[in-house]
């Protein structure tokens, strides 16, 4: 089928502002929006710029705007979006070229939780014990990629872009709620700073956005009691 | 930028690749005190690694009997017996001590009732040296690589070592037989940047984006083992490529063996499970290569699904419950991108191109290695999937690629530090280090008329598909051959249609395309000099493995008429070669 493709452009070489092109693509219904950059990228115009890598879902290059939603494009058919697709960056981080953003602060937001397994104990033997309710407290949050699309369809972080935003708290749940994990005192100390847990507003974007299904708003809201429960 | 001087950086190990090899070896390096530098084009969390599904394979016994040897067995056979016995003891050795580690290092794993690691059967991999399957794969949901990304990657934030992230290494500096650092091309300027070192660890993954239908990332174009080559270090075993039996059809996207793990079952187009036929006592869960064999031939026979070029793979008998916790994933793919639910409906599967047994040459330290006498290049090292150690020998097992990574990034972590401390910096080539480089990018940058490289890359996925990939004829690989020639003849001409410098992926993936003409060469040319059968190298006309005249590894090295083939032996400890049934 035909589809008319929206792409917003920007060259930082030429351009003073982003501009929007569209292109007229031959697409099968059950291909992404993936494959329909790359007819353009291979046999169009090879200028269009956007990161993608596994093509599956699962490293998390390619979460960009797409009609109006931040989704993966290797994991948006055709068929769920019509014969008008547009396609946009990420909003609230820098543009670098067209689809492309700078993701240096997402990551050091990621990096200021503490998001590895904290305990000095030395270890037994073995492999700690962990039973697997233990485990499932914390499954959801494991499944994270690190794509941006959550924080980055946040309110509250257009608002203040300081705001460690949602990824970065999904990635600390992950371990706070972790039995192994001895430093979630220190990690909940970051998240209630002003900048942490208490600028979410439960506007569930983030939800509606996470290519991989996770609760992120209930995940935000376990950290936050768990703040709670320690100060009171 | 590409007129002004490259940017210097000096470290005592650098490490090309942010995949499970190339973090594990960053790790034990960090952990050691060594500076250490990480230099990835992808942001790390980016990695192949992650796209790894099933599990991890380590003879804990958590859920019945296992012994290493058995593991070792499994390895040696499972490789059609061209596999270095004395590095397939040790992955399955170190196994053990190396899946724990990654628990203490906080990796998820699933978990038995009691709170171990859980374990789950997997191809090839069997109780008492061959009898039946075993429970040896531990594993995180269907997400295990993802997860074993993640926590490497976290644990190197702890450990504060330094990412370059984005940058592309586009040469290695080489010079008088040793090592001496990489030239790196920083994405978001083009600048230029050197990276003078004492060790250099090649992690760079696979070349699966060779051939048209594969599990690999469009990112996954042999970069390492292309860079490596052109500076004089031999290609081992490339004629050794793994088609996994179980990619969606027309699409690729890995379904992990761990589906016939749990109990999924192959179909042929008649409904009949055709695995009977060809293993009988391993069926669905045989090695790779037996598997992706027989699909073939059934689709051969007119027996693939509405007489096309595909199978069924079923799971719907597991049940939600199985299905939701232990592949929630691979189902998850299958409805997207085929739009079947596998609660109720099979899906369609057709062999895709998944895994180089081939590589960079290595001893078990993962020192480089450059010729049949095994003398290494002192300060290179290479693991994981660009490297050829030889623990897979003529075919992987499931599993043993993560294995493979995290042993032997390790192992070659633990000696970059040891030679680290053994010698100083090494000086530089003489005036620009990137003026080979720089060369090479200009001249691409200022071809103003030429072919786009999209066409040249497609011809080439084409041809390798169609005539490389499970069985092959001298006249297939005649055919191949004269294409991948003429495709690098019209490379000289290939154009960049993007001018600028920043964030230019034009420029690189002209280099990418570059990279895989290179391999796609030598991958030809050993598996047309290989004149017999084993693993996954199938050679219609000389059916039968042949141990008298091929019991070998390949070497191919670099020359103007071409790759040059020279070989040297297997080594062998404890399974004389038998014939390989299951």
């Amino acid at each position: 089928m035909q589809v008319t493709l929206r792409i917003q452009r920007f060259d930082p070489e030429h351009d003073s502002a982003p501009r929007w092109q569209e292109y007229r693509v031959d697409a099968d219904p059950m291909a992404r929006v993936l494959d329909l950059l790359h007819l353009v990228k291979w046999e169009q115009d090879a200028s269009l710029t956007f990161r993608r890598s596994c093509g599956h879902g699962i490293c998390g290059s390619d979460a960009m705007l797409i009609n109006g939603r931040n989704r993966l494009a290797c994991k948006i058919r055709v068929d769920q979006l019509g014969r008008r697709i547009s396609v946009a960056p990420l909003p609230g981080l820098p543009v670098v070229k067209d689809l492309v953003v700078d993701m240096d602060g997402f990551f050091a937001k990621y990096r200021s939780v503490r998001p590895y397994l904290i305990n000095d104990q030395p270890p037994p033997v073995r492999e700690r014990r962990q039973l697997p309710q233990e485990r499932a407290v914390f499954d959801d949050t494991t499944k994270c990629i690190l794509c941006g699309a959550c924080t980055s369809s946040c309110p509250s972080f257009w608002a203040r872009s300081e705001y460690v935003g949602p990824a970065a708290i999904v990635n600390a749940h992950r371990f706070i709620f972790d039995s192994r994990d001895e430093g979630a005192a220190e990690r909940l100390a970051i998240l209630s700073d002003r900048d942490g847990v208490w600028r979410c507003r439960t506007i569930f974007n983030c939800v509606d956005a996470c290519p991989r299904g996770i609760n992120i708003t209930r995940a935000i809201l376990e950290v936050s009691a768990a703040i709670v429960e320690r100060t009171t | 930028m590409l007129d002004s001087g490259p940017v210097i950086h000096e470290f005592d190990a650098v490490i090309v690749g942010a995949g499970g090899a190339g973090l594990y070896a960053a790790l034990e390096l960090a952990r050691d005190g060594v500076p250490t530098a990480v230099i990835s084009k992808l942001y790390p969390t980016r990695s192949h690694t992650g796209a790894a599904q099933g599990g991890i394979c380590a003879a804990l016994g958590n859920q019945e009997e296992d012994h290493w040897e058995w593991h070792m067995f499994d390895t040696v056979k499972g490789g059609d017996y061209l596999v270095d016995q004395d590095a397939a003891e040790i992955l399955a050795r170190e196994a053990i001590e190396t899946v724990i580690e990654l628990e203490h290092l906080g990796l998820p794993f699933n978990r038995t009732p009691d709170g171990r690691i859980d374990q789950r059967r997997f191809g090839g991999h069997t109780r008492n040296f061959g009898e039946a399957p075993v429970r040896r794969a531990c594993y995180a949901a269907d997400r295990t690589g993802h997860m074993i990304l993640q926590t490497l990657y976290q644990q190197c934030i702890k450990h504060g070592v330094r990412f370059f992230d984005e940058y592309h290494v586009v040469d290695l500096l080489v010079e008088d037989g040793l090592s001496r650092g990489v030239v790196a091309y920083r994405l978001a300027d083009g600048a230029l940047h050197v990276f003078r070192s004492k060790a250099v660890l090649l992690a760079t993954g696979g070349f699966g984006r060779m051939f048209r239908i594969t599990s690999n990332a469009h990112t996954l174009t042999g970069d390492g083992l292309a860079l490596a080559y052109r500076r004089g270090v031999p290609l081992e075993d490339m004629e050794f490529y793994q088609f996994h039996p179980t990619g969606l059809a027309g699409l690729g996207v890995l379904l992990s063996e761990a589906a016939r793990g749990e109990g999924g079952i192959l179909l042929n187009g008649k409904g009949e499970r055709f695995m009977e036929r060809y293993a009988p006592t391993l069926l669905d869960l045989a090695p790779r290569d037996v598997v992706s064999r027989a699909i073939y031939q059934e689709i051969r026979a007119g027996r693939g699904v509405d007489g096309k070029d595909y199978v069924w793979l079923d799971v719907h008998h597991l049940g939600r419950a199985v299905i939701d916790e232990k592949l929630p994933d691979i189902t998850d793919f299958a409805r997207i991108y085929q739009g079947v639910e596998p609660y109720t409906q099979p899906v369609g599967i057709q062999p895709t191109a998944h895994y180089a047994m081939g590589g960079v040459p290595t001893d078990v330290t993962a020192r480089v290695v450059i010729d049949e006498r095994n003398t290494p290049l002192p300060g290179l090292y290479a693991a994981g999937e660009c490297a050829c150690v030889s623990v897979h020998g003529a075919n992987r097992l499931g599993t043993n690629s993560l294995l493979d990574i995290l042993v032997f990034g390790r192992r070659a972590g633990r000696d970059m530090a040891r030679f680290a401390r053994s010698t100083e910096l090494p000086e530089l080539p003489a005036g620009d280090p990137a003026e080979r480089v720089r060369g090479e990018l200009d001249a691409l940058r200022s071809r103003q008329e030429g072919e786009p490289p999209a066409r040249i890359r497609k011809e080439l996925a084409d041809v390798m598909m169609d005539d490389v990939s499970v069985f092959r004829t001298e006249e297939t690989l005649r055919r191949a051959q004269g294409v991948v020639r003429e495709l690098k003849e019209r490379y000289h001409r290939v154009r960049v249609q993007d001018g600028g410098v920043r964030f230019n992926q034009d420029l690189l993936e002209v280099r990418e395309v570059g990279y895989l003409l290179d391999i796609a060469e030598v991958t030809v040319a050993a598996a047309l000099a290989r004149q017999e059968s084993r693993g996954a190298h199938y050679r219609e006309d000389y059916p039968a493995r042949d141990d008298t005249n091929w019991l070998k590894h390949s070497l191919a090295s670099r020359s103007d008429g071409g790759p040059l083939l020279r070989y040297k032996p297997v080594t062998i400890t404890r399974f004389t070669p038998k014939p390989r049934t299951y």
